[in-house]
């Protein structure tokens, strides 16, 4: 077919099944988006900031599961995707970023918007190509979505010269993909499996500690028969959220730096320690050596190089996650037909502690506490359909706390890298995919501000979120370690709470703005949100001194973990 | 602990870079390069010397083999494989000394490349570790140039077809 490379790059994503892409057009792109106005089935989101069309990417595709595309200009555009970029990476989410790149014959020479993307993003990109040739456009995007797909998911990178996408040339599309060095693992090995089936059946105290890799991997179900079967407790990490059904009795919380005593103690104390597709991030560890001390480590990842990364695996398993957790699953099932016991004295044990050492917070003063807004806010959503995206910082943390997720995709957080910004721009995204689903962003004020500019994104384009705002007028997470390890010294974490006026501001983006500023208004004000079909900010001024906790100190071995301390005699040492 | 690992790739744009990159990124350091064509068109091998521990090896393993550029990842373990590699030494040696050098580096297998009023330049193929004992024997001569290219190396005649060996977690 004769065609022009901006046209080749729109009948590439069609075929690829593309419904929406998210983006921002300059200079360099400019033919393809020329392309675009001709006419195409893909839906094109227009952003306000290439971060913004990245991070929409990445919410997209984390609650579809589908691959995300986000497509901009040379220089600054392409550099402004470098942060979600660099976030696809760490949380292994399926992006296929499209920048424009200055005319060929201009390469390296310093043109106007030129710079090397693809080397500034060499190590944080599973692959990258900076296409030569117009007529291989359509075989380098099918590639791209192939790897950015399979195998562990993640974000690759096609850079088009703008005369590329000028050219007009004679393309095919290939049904098939030339990658012969690209061979994810496609078998589980049998004997690892019978193998981890003996130490998971026999294991008088076994913990699945489950990672996001089990959503890439679509393994839910079969986590759920996996656990079912063996009578297995379940603990999901932050990106692992969601995984696991949490109103299930097997679910036990979280691990980690912010997760509760019960979960890190039962990880602490476990014999058989599952990895499903989880890293050993250090924020779920802590001090490494003491992590799980002694436990017969069984770790099942589509990544060969995580296993015996951080923690020397015991059993590995290596290959797709729903291969490798239903296989697994079937093994267990056989050993308890056989008379394996469940480990019933073990999930008393963990429950004896979860009722010993519960989350709690303080109730009754004067300021409205952030964990009650996010109980509200779970409380009235119970029900429905609801994905919840976040930033990063102490509001995440209540967020994990406090949000019970019983489905697959609907818990969508910047982990690794911790991106304070990913939630607005996430949450448009998810609605984008999920457009019947109610998506709520709990946000911190910090946060907010970093890409409050996709409000606009989200009345425009129509795609209406609630951001629930923990507003405490802080960089609240920054705060409470300065409190804590720097002797209360306050170095410029100070966002005053007033400035912006976040209502307004949200009404000046066309959509609505509430404020809260105690309980008794909390939780009309969420309901009204939550009923209005619009994009709404809800402003809720919480206890500035309100501290996230338990915690593990960075480094900390689990068991050193600090209790909740309540913000009154917190605030009289301030 | 010293490891060769021939890693075979595409000759595609970046294809070393991404090997280099992953390398600088995750802490690794490369104690000798060596790259060039090989008996299939399109296809480079990269011969690198790494010196870590065997944890460390696994990891590096992993993670090329993980580049898609990169067809094959094999580490040339130590008496399973042939290392060579070339060094050019030029050397300020005064005209009468001459003899004497050259004896001792044709006794090693070197080669006198060039003759200079003032030096001469040998070239010696040999395993690194002559070559490193090839450059003390030159050292007292007066040493003004030395370049080495990096070992390079293939399975021994007597080894059968290897099949890429199996990564400790890859079953």
């Amino acid at each position: 077919m004769r065609m022009t490379g901006g046209d080749a790059i729109l009948r590439a994503l069609e075929a690829e099944g593309v419904e929406v892409m998210f983006g921002i057009p300059g200079g360099a792109i400019m033919p393809t988006y020329d392309a675009i106005a001709r006419g195409t089935t893909v839906r094109h989101v227009l952003a306000r900031h290439e971060q913004g069309a990245g991070h929409m990417a990445q919410g997209y595709a984390r609650a579809s599961g589908n691959v995300g595309v986000a497509i901009a200009t040379s220089g600054p555009g392409a550099t402004n995707l470098v942060t979600p970029i660099a976030d696809a990476w760490m949380d292994s989410t399926p992006l296929v970023c499209i920048t424009g790149q200055v005319r060929s014959t201009l390469i390296g020479t310093d043109a106007f918007q030129e710079c090397d993307i693809t080397g500034i993003t060499m190590p944080i990109v599973k692959h990258s190509w900076l296409v030569q040739d117009a007529r291989d456009i359509p075989s380098v995007l099918r590639a791209a979505f192939h790897v950015a797909r399979t195998g562990r998911c993640g974000p690759v990178l096609v850079d088009v010269p703008r005369d590329l996408q000028e050219a007009v040339v004679d393309v095919t599309f290939p049904a098939e993909v030339d990658l012969p060095g690209w061979r994810p693992p496609t078998k589980v090995h049998p004997l690892q499996i019978r193998e981890a089936g003996r130490a998971v059946a026999s294991a008088r105290k076994p913990i699945l500690y489950v990672g996001g890799g089990t959503l890439n991997g679509d393994a839910c179900g079969e986590l759920l028969e996996l656990a079912e079967a063996g009578s297995l407790p379940v603990v999901t990490t932050l990106m692992g959220k969601g995984a696991f059904p949490e109103d299930h009795e097997l679910h036990f919380g979280w691990p980690g730096m912010h997760g509760p005593k019960w979960s890190n103690l039962a990880i602490n104390s476990c014999d058989v320690l599952v990895a499903i597709g989880a890293r050993f991030d250090d924020r779920v560890t802590g001090k490494l050596a003491a992590f799980a001390p002694g436990a017969t480590v069984v770790h099942l990842d589509v990544d060969a190089a995580e296993i015996s990364k951080l923690r020397d695996a015991d059993i590995p398993v290596v290959g797709a996650l729903a291969t490798a957790v239903g296989e697994l699953a079937r093994e267990v099932a056989r050993h308890r037909e056989e008379g394996s016991p469940a480990p019933d004295a073990w999930l008393a044990q963990i429950r004896e502690w979860r009722e010993e050492f519960p989350l709690r917070y303080d109730t009754g003063g004067e300021w409205l506490k952030p964990q009650t807004v996010v109980e509200t806010l779970q409380r009235l959503t119970a029900d429905d359909d609801v994905i919840v995206t976040t930033g990063v910082g102490q509001h995440q943390m209540w967020a994990m706390q406090y949000v019970t997720t019983v489905r697959p995709r609907n818990f969508i957080t910047s982990g690794g890298l911790g991106t304070m910004g990913y939630g607005i721009p996430a949450a448009i995204g998810a609605k984008a995919a999920r457009p019947e689903a109610t998506v709520v962003c709990v946000d911190g004020d910090g946060c907010f501000q970093m890409t409050a500019q996709e409000l606009a994104t989200a009345a425009v384009e129509e795609l209406p979120i609630v951001v629930v705002l923990v507003n405490n007028g802080y960089l609240g997470m920054v705060t409470q370690w300065q409190d804590m390890f720097y002797e209360g010294r306050r170095s410029h974490v100070d966002l005053t709470g007033g400035v912006p006026d976040y209502a307004k501001l949200a009404e000046a983006y066309g959509g609505v703005g509430l404020v809260v500023t105690s309980e008794a208004e909390l939780e009309p004000a969420l309901e009204e949100a939550l009923r209005l079909g619009k994009t709404v900010v809800v402003d809720c001024r919480v206890d500035p001194a309100e501290q996230c906790f338990p915690m593990i100190p960075s480094g900390a071995a689990a068991l050193d973990m600090i209790e909740y301390t309540s913000s009154e005699s917190e605030r009289s040492v301030a | 602990m010293k490891h060769t690992l021939s890693v075979i790739v595409q000759d595609r744009p970046g294809a070393l870079t991404r090997i280099t990159t992953m390398f600088a990124r995750r802490g690794f350091n490369i104690e000798s390069l060596a790259v060039g064509p090989t008996e299939r068109a399109g296809v480079s091998c990269i011969t690198l010397r790494v010196d870590c521990a065997q944890h460390s090896l696994e990891q590096i393993e992993k993670q090329i083999h993980k580049l898609v550029d990169v067809l094959r990842v094999t580490e040339l373990a130590a008496g399973e494989a042939v290392e060579r590699e070339l060094m050019l030494v030029k050397v300020a040696v005064p005209p009468e000394r001459r003899a004497e050098l050259v004896t001792t580096a044709e006794a090693l297998g070197g080669r006198l490349l060039d003759v200079g009023t003032d030096a001469v330049v040998l070239e010696l193929v040999a395993t690194p570790e002559e070559i490193d004992s090839f450059h003390e024997l030159c050292r007292p001569y007066g040493v003004t140039d030395l370049v080495r290219t990096g070992r390079v190396g293939v399975p021994r005649a007597a080894a059968r077809r290897r099949t890429p060996r199996r990564l400790a977690a890859i079953n």
